[in-house]
């Protein structure tokens, strides 16, 4: 530590409970009246995949050469009752994310990376654009409460349908597309005047409770004459519980998205504290699949903060059968790149801080309806970004298994990992690194 | 125009001997294939999901009660429930015409973008919720949080409304003839002009219900929810 001086006060001490950026919202708040509203997702420090580390091959396993023996990466989603399941090169998906949320342009680039490498990609809250259909060969449509856009020729021209109960960073809460991304297109697509902002309820309109969502499921197939899987997405909350009703309602496939998962416009009160970190939700999904004696029977999905695949190796091991990405997804075409850190800093941010989703000024050309903006982003090399990223994700998930000794991705199981923590040893139920300890099992 | 009174074929489909999958599969396929025109459906017994995701000029009487979500997401078709309807009749219809003689239970037409939905009994709670464009005619009341975020279409009852009529609502229009318990956030009474009541006598005929429109109120969004801001918090 140097000597004290005028930039480096040693003597003056930042409270732990005021310290300065809790100041500047509270002073922010005083100043407008309006609660705080971003995109991204939760900032704080969780309880994640990073507390985990996997237990690599030796004397007592046996590992996989990894540069010539084969670990596959298929996954096949919507096994239970669907005519068409889809059929996956990867186990890593794209999330829903909106048009209007995102420009078309980036729409486009997701489906075109997704496309690339041999996965999908889902729609969002406003509807399927016809760039989206085009450039997405596997694409899930999602029914949320809103139902702005909602076409059955949209359903049927889908590949799956994703009932949105809730989503990670806001589970309970519903949506906002603030009035200054409503473009004509936006608000045509919507039903709604250009211009207002556009609420997205927090309960769908015609049904309530498990056996009402039972009935709606069943609707879904009937409209699409039994082709298309159902997916059912819930925020991490009561996961145990909604994962076994979610069951019981019918689901193919079950998407949880844990409290890390990102949002293009929700209050920041909701997204940092609200819902379940999504390590102990994969955990608790898993358990509540496997007592049903339904765990690879339907399929579960988990999102909310993967960004490597390590993330991936680690949900895989606790059980699921494919991870979801959307903020990850934006990064790698370009969102909080310092390329643009001079944009950034214009409208009051910096690269890797950029957060104003909902605003509408993104410099990159990603989340804005601006059309100025949006020709900025280019789709080809964005597509590009996001396939290379992916493949990323996959070689970095096959090493990790082969690692572990494993000829498909799948094969990866919880007596691969340590935790590194006690926190994250009790929610994966996993032992603490260099012990058998699981806490919260056998009494102890 | 009711089947009996048609000349051409009725296929006739008696639930108790056909799977609902069935009847559904064979309306569905007009969509691609030219087939009957005219479809009585018997013994319904409650089934969900009937004659729904129909994209077809056909005409399908119901003869008893349906269950949830009957001729949701149509488009043309002409469905008549000749009984009472579950939750969701008419879920998102996209166009065409549903009937239905008796009563129906909560979030009627809801999201509906298109068509008439005319129910000639009462309809329950969350008539017309978040409808986006659909007409719908209600010869009796309807419950409370009728027309909540109702964004675009008619929503016309002859009888009262429960609380909360409206409550955020957008730009629906929405036509009481009786007394209504209470407006929601954001929901005003307007000046009913002469073009409000030209609408509204084409929409009682259309559904065939014979009321003066002079007798109805109408409402609608006042627009101060629209963009928020921090002195209307109180509305919310």
């Amino acid at each position: 530590m140097g000597a004290e001086t005028a930039e480096q006060p040693w003597h003056l001490r930042e409270s732990y409970l005021f310290p300065r950026p809790v100041i500047a919202e509270i002073q922010r708040a005083a100043r407008e009246g309006i609660y705080d509203i971003r995109g991204f997702g939760a900032k704080r420090r969780l309880p994640h995949f990073d507390d985990l580390l996997f237990l690599g091959a030796s004397i007592s396993r046996y590992p996989l050469e990894g540069y010539r023996e084969r670990c596959a990466t298929d996954v096949v989603l919507g096994t239970r009752f669907a005519k068409r399941p889809l059929e996956l090169k990867i186990p890593i998906t794209i999330a829903g994310m909106s048009f209007g949320a995102l420009s078309a342009p980036a729409k486009e680039a997701l489906g075109r990376g997704a496309s690339e490498v041999g996965t999908s990609t889902t729609t969002g809250d406003g509807g399927m654009t016809p760039e989206e259909r085009e450039h997405s060969k596997i694409l899930v449509y999602q029914l949320l409460p809103s139902r702005y856009g909602m076409n059955p020729d949209d359903l049927r021209r889908a590949d799956a349908i994703e009932v949105v109960v809730g989503q990670g960073a806001k589970p309970g809460g519903g949506g906002m597309l603030l009035g200054h991304k409503i473009s004509d297109r936006v608000a045509e697509m919507r039903d709604l005047p250009k211009g207002i902002d556009q609420r997205s309820a927090s309960r769908h309109p015609d049904w309530t409770g498990p056996d009402d969502l039972e009935i709606k499921i069943h609707e879904l197939r009937e409209i699409t004459d039994w082709e298309k899987p159902i997916f059912v997405k819930v925020g991490a909350t009561r996961t145990y519980y909604d994962v076994q009703l979610a069951v019981k309602a019918g689901a193919d496939v079950i998407v949880v998205d844990g409290m890390q998962g990102g949002t293009a416009a929700t209050q920041e009160v909701f997204i940092e504290h609200v819902g379940i970190p999504t390590l102990p939700a994969t955990r608790l999904a898993v358990d509540a699949l496997q007592e049903l004696g339904m765990h690879r029977q339907v399929q579960l999905v988990v999102s909310g903060g993967i960004r490597s695949g390590a993330d991936v190796a680690k949900a895989l091991a606790l059980g699921a059968d494919a991870v979801s990405i959307g903020t990850a997804a934006l990064i790698a075409m370009g969102d909080n790149s310092p390329e643009y850190e001079a944009e950034y800093r214009k409208i009051g941010s910096s690269a890797g801080f950029y957060d104003d989703w909902q605003a509408g000024r993104d410099p990159v050309g990603i989340s804005t309806q601006d059309d100025e903006l949006a020709r900025r982003f280019d789709p080809v090399l964005g597509g590009r970004r996001v396939a290379n990223y992916l493949r990323v994700l996959t070689l970095e998930t096959q090493t990790l298994a082969r690692a572990c000794g494993k000829s498909h991705v799948h094969n990866l199981e919880p007596e691969d990992l340590v935790a590194l923590t006690i926190e994250a040893a009790a929610m994966a139920r996993v032992p603490l690194a260099g012990t058998d300890w699981i806490p919260g099992v056998g009494g102890s | 125009m009711a089947l009996a009174a048609t000349q051409e074929a009725v296929e006739v489909v008696d639930l108790r001997t056909t799977p609902l999958r069935e009847l559904n599969q064979r309306l569905h396929d007009l969509a691609r294939a030219p087939g009957p025109r005219y479809w009585r459906i018997l013994n319904p017994d409650g089934a969900h999901a009937l004659a729904c995701g129909l994209d077809a000029d056909v005409e399908v009487d119901i003869d008893g009660h349906v269950g949830y979500y009957c001729a949701g997401m149509n488009k043309r078709a002409t469905v008549r429930v000749h009984g009472n309807a579950g939750t969701g009749v008419a879920e998102n219809l996209m166009s065409g015409l549903v009937v239905v003689d008796g009563n129906a239970s909560q979030s009627a037409g809801a999201t509906g973008r298109g068509g008439l939905l005319v129910v000639r009994g009462d309809a329950s709670s969350r008539c017309g919720i978040s409808m986006k464009g659909i007409d719908i005619v209600v010869g009796g009341s309807v419950g409370h949080m009728s027309a909540f975020m109702a964004q675009k279409g008619r929503l016309v009852v002859c009888g009262d409304a429960g609380e909360a009529l409206g409550d955020s609502i957008y730009e629906a229009r929405l036509y009481v003839r009786g007394k209504v318990a209470g407006l929601g956030a954001d929901c005003i009474e307007k000046e009913l002009r002469a073009e409000h009541a030209a609408e509204l006598a084409q929409l009682l005929a259309a559904a065939g219900i014979d009321a003066d429109p002079a007798e109805f109120r109408r409402y609608g969004s006042a627009r101060r929810l629209y963009n928020f801001e921090i002195d209307n918090a109180s509305a919310y």
